[in-house]
């Protein structure tokens, strides 16, 4: 995909065009990041005094920083002045129809077998009025509210419910955290918002109608999801169909909250621009996810598949707070090509008898690099916490790699982890079994991968562990045989 | 027409020779058996007309039904009618057996051209062969060979063979491994499957399988060349006297 490394470079590239004073009404801010810088995003967005302070406050903490070098990832210095930390949503030139669009898009596309309507949408093609995505999007909104479910966007949050924006802000992922999540708090742009009130099981998958709308996906996203008492959730994060994005770097925060008995189950799918095949380009996606669980009985799932990105730098966790509390993590990366991914979890367990999963499965094939790293600490006062963590590699070749990197912390003594991990090559016998039945070498490997997903895979919602099945199999293209 | 014909096969591993000019033919309704002590190149012989390029053919040809059969990829002659039991059914975790089958034979079907069969009429037919061979429905959702007893992997092959319906069957040590009423079954099972249109090829080290599915044909195998041939006295006659009566092969070239 040689017109998007194109772009990414152009854009690194490009000159600083607006003066700052004169072009205050220019769609982007310029490059760079200092303190007038936030007050301008802040003041563009109409934020409440509260939302400045705590810009302001991640960004002077973020200035004593230095980004974190104990990844097992590879990549040049980020020059984080030369960024454009905020620009209004752009509107890309339309294309009048599909054939102008890159070819390839389209036959991942097409074989994703995303529908023509929704391959216009994604690829930025101008669509006839028949299919109207905004009047689902409102149906289903309207039935939502109904039952005082708030969904929307962050930014929207902050003017209509700034209280519970306020309150939980930060409550899991403090502004001081890391680098990429101060960063982060310094100067998101916007997110999600979802709030679950008390004893409402949210009817709908959130986000799986809302596909096409979230094509727009933000550099700096922030996201954060409160389910009250008894309430329960389960949220799409991503699509499954490639997307074209012109930012190298993206510094994601989700925060996940749930009180007493309350579920939330996040499922993601990122398949971001990973590079060529000589791993040039790609995204650098570094994201903080971690949800707390604040009340008893309370339960978070982690749910991921990571195929896209060139780099990817992501520990989805849970806190264990409340009493009996679960915690569960399902991962599937792949590192094709020249990808790297440095990825696990951590449970945190601090209430009583709280109980944490963690099943990973990692794919390497080409030059990837695939690191599981792991930390599983159960403090002093959480009386028989239980842990069970299971790790599979599978190599695809012999020019990639696997790791494993699990930690465990014990402060107490009624308290068992159970680690169990694998490592496999994509078996040669394997592979000539199928082939003795008749099934073409692209299905075989498709199959044996799947096979050794399935585990994460039936976590997923049925629709989407459709689509992951069929783009693991995509992203694997050739990479075998 | 011979279902297979092979002519002075000479086949090899990392410039070792293992076949040394095997010749065999096979008419549609014959079963043939393979016989040979250990490491006289019997798997080696299944392996290659099967397509394993861990192998390299350095000379001879092969036909299956007409067909230059050394040109085809593994798949296009599994296809093509050519199915091998193997000595050691591999596991593919995560993946359910009728999964996999339903990937075989819609495969098979696909390159003749049939449509694909759908999932009941799927179900149907795997319910009518695993009856064939004793199975329970359970084995369908459980992964292929997966935690699998030695009696069930070599079930589950035959299963498979009953399944796709091969031209040509070919069987390594299918009886190894087995008590003796997996055996019969599992020899049932061979013996449901024998018919006009269809050769069959056992490749064994005892004779006691031969008791239950008796061959038309008995070859002796050693290293790499088939020095003997009888009809199912043979088998008889080297289970009661072993291999080293049998003078040794004429040098090769
Ligand atoms: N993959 C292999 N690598 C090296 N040697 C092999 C391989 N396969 C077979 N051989 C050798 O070829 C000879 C024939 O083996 P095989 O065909 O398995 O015999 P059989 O099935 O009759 O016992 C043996 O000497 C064996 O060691
Ligand atoms: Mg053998």
């Amino acid at each position: 995909m040689p017109t998007d490394t194109g772009t990414i470079e152009t854009l690194a590239n490009k000159e600083y065009e607006w003066g700052f004073v004169t072009d205050i009404d220019a769609d982007a801010l310029p490059k760079g990041l200092n303190e007038d810088i936030i007050r301008e995003i802040s003041r563009r967005k109409d934020e409440p005094e509260f939302l400045l302070d705590f810009r302001l406050k991640a960004y002077r903490h973020w200035l004593t920083m230095v980004p974190p070098q104990w990844a097992n990832i590879k990549y040049p210095p980020i020059d984080f002045q030369d960024i454009i930390y905020y620009s209004a949503p752009k509107s890309k030139k339309k294309l009048a129809s599909l054939d102008e669009v890159d070819p390839e898009l389209l036959r991942t596309y097409a074989k994703l077998g995303v529908p023509l309507a929704e391959q216009k949408l994604l690829a930025n093609v101008a669509v006839d009025a028949v299919f109207d995505s905004v009047s689902v999007a409102t149906t289903f909104k309207a039935k939502l509210a109904e039952m005082g479910v708030i969904f929307g966007s962050f930014s929207e949050a902050v003017k209509t419910h700034p209280d519970l924006v306020r309150k939980y802000l930060g409550s899991v992922v403090p502004y001081s955290d890391n680098f990429y999540a101060t960063l982060n708090s310094a100067v998101f742009s916007d997110g999600s918002f979802c709030f679950v009130p008390k004893g409402v099981r949210c009817p709908m998958e959130l986000s799986t109608y809302f596909r096409i709308n979230a094509k727009e996906t933000g550099q700096f996203e922030r996201t954060l999801i409160i389910a009250e008492e008894g309430a329960y959730v389960s949220y799409l994060e991503g699509c499954t169909a490639p997307m074209r994005d012109e930012n190298q770097l993206h510094a994601a925060v989700v925060e996940l909250v749930a009180l007493d008995n309350a579920q939330i189950k996040y499922s993601t799918v990122q398949n971001w621009y990973p590079g060529d095949k000589q791993g040039k380009g790609g995204i650098y996606n570094f994201v903080t996810k971690r949800g707390k669980c604040l009340g008893q009985n309370s339960r978070i799932s982690w749910t991921q598949v990571e195929t896209g990105s060139a780099i990817t730098w992501k520990y989805p966790s849970v806190i264990l707070q409340g009493d009996n509390s679960i915690g569960e993590f399902y991962s599937v990366a792949l590192a094709n090509n020249y990808q790297q991914a440095d990825t696990g979890t951590k449970m945190i367990h601090i209430g009583k008898n709280t109980r944490s999963t963690i099943v990973s499965k990692g794919i390497s094939a080409g030059h990837g690099q695939n690191t599981y790293r792991g930390l599983v600490k159960v403090l002093k006062g959480a009386a028989d916490a239980r842990n069970y963590t299971q790790c599979d590699s599978l190599l695809l070749g012999d020019q990639c790699g696997a790791h494993t990197f699990p930690y465990i912390e014990m402060k107490n003594t009624t308290s068992r982890a159970e680690h169990e991990a694998s490592t496999s090559k994509i078996g040669e016998d394997q592979l000539f079994y199928c082939k003795q039945r008749g099934i073409a070498l692209e299905d075989a490997v498709n199959m044996i991968i799947n096979g050794f997903c399935k585990e994460v895979f039936k976590e997923l919602p049925m629709e989407f562990a459709v689509e992951a099945q069929k783009l693991l199999g995509v992203s694997l293209e050739g990479s075998v045989g | 027409m011979p279902i297979l014909e092979i002519k002075d096969l000479q086949a090899g591993i990392a410039g070792r020779q293992i076949l040394r000019g095997v010749n065999l033919t096979i008419v549609p309704g014959e079963v043939h058996a393979i016989m040979g002590p250990n490491g006289s190149g019997k798997s080696t012989l299944a392996q290659v007309l099967a397509g394993r390029d861990t192998y390299v053919v350095t000379g001879g040809s092969v036909r299956l039904d007409g067909q230059d059969l050394l040109e085809l990829s593994p798949e296009e002659r599994a296809c093509a009618g050519l199915f091998l039991a193997f000595q050691y059914p591999v596991e593919i975790p995560g993946v359910s057996t009728s999964y996999f089958l339903k990937a075989a034979l819609n495969a098979v079907r696909k390159y003749h051209g049939q449509p694909e069969l759908d999932a009941m009429d799927f179900l149907k037919l795997m319910k009518q062969k695993m009856k064939l061979l004793d199975m329970d429905p359970s084995f369908l959702s459980r992964a292929v060979n997966e935690g699998f007893s030695g009696g069930e992997k070599k079930r589950n092959e035959i299963l498979q063979m009953a399944v796709l319906d091969p031209k040509l069957a070919i069987l390594d040590e299918t009886d190894s491994g087995l008590d003796i009423d997996a055996l019969r079954i599992v020899a049932g099972g061979v013996n449901s499957l024998r018919g006009p249109d269809r050769g069959i090829l056992l490749v064994t080290h005892y004779q006691r399988l031969l008791n239950y599915i008796v061959p038309d044909y008995v070859h002796v195998l050693r290293d790499g060349q088939i020095i003997k041939s009888g009809d199912k006295n043979l088998a008889l006659e080297l289970e009661a006297r072993g291999y080293g009566w049998l003078e040794e092969p004429a040098a090769v070239h």
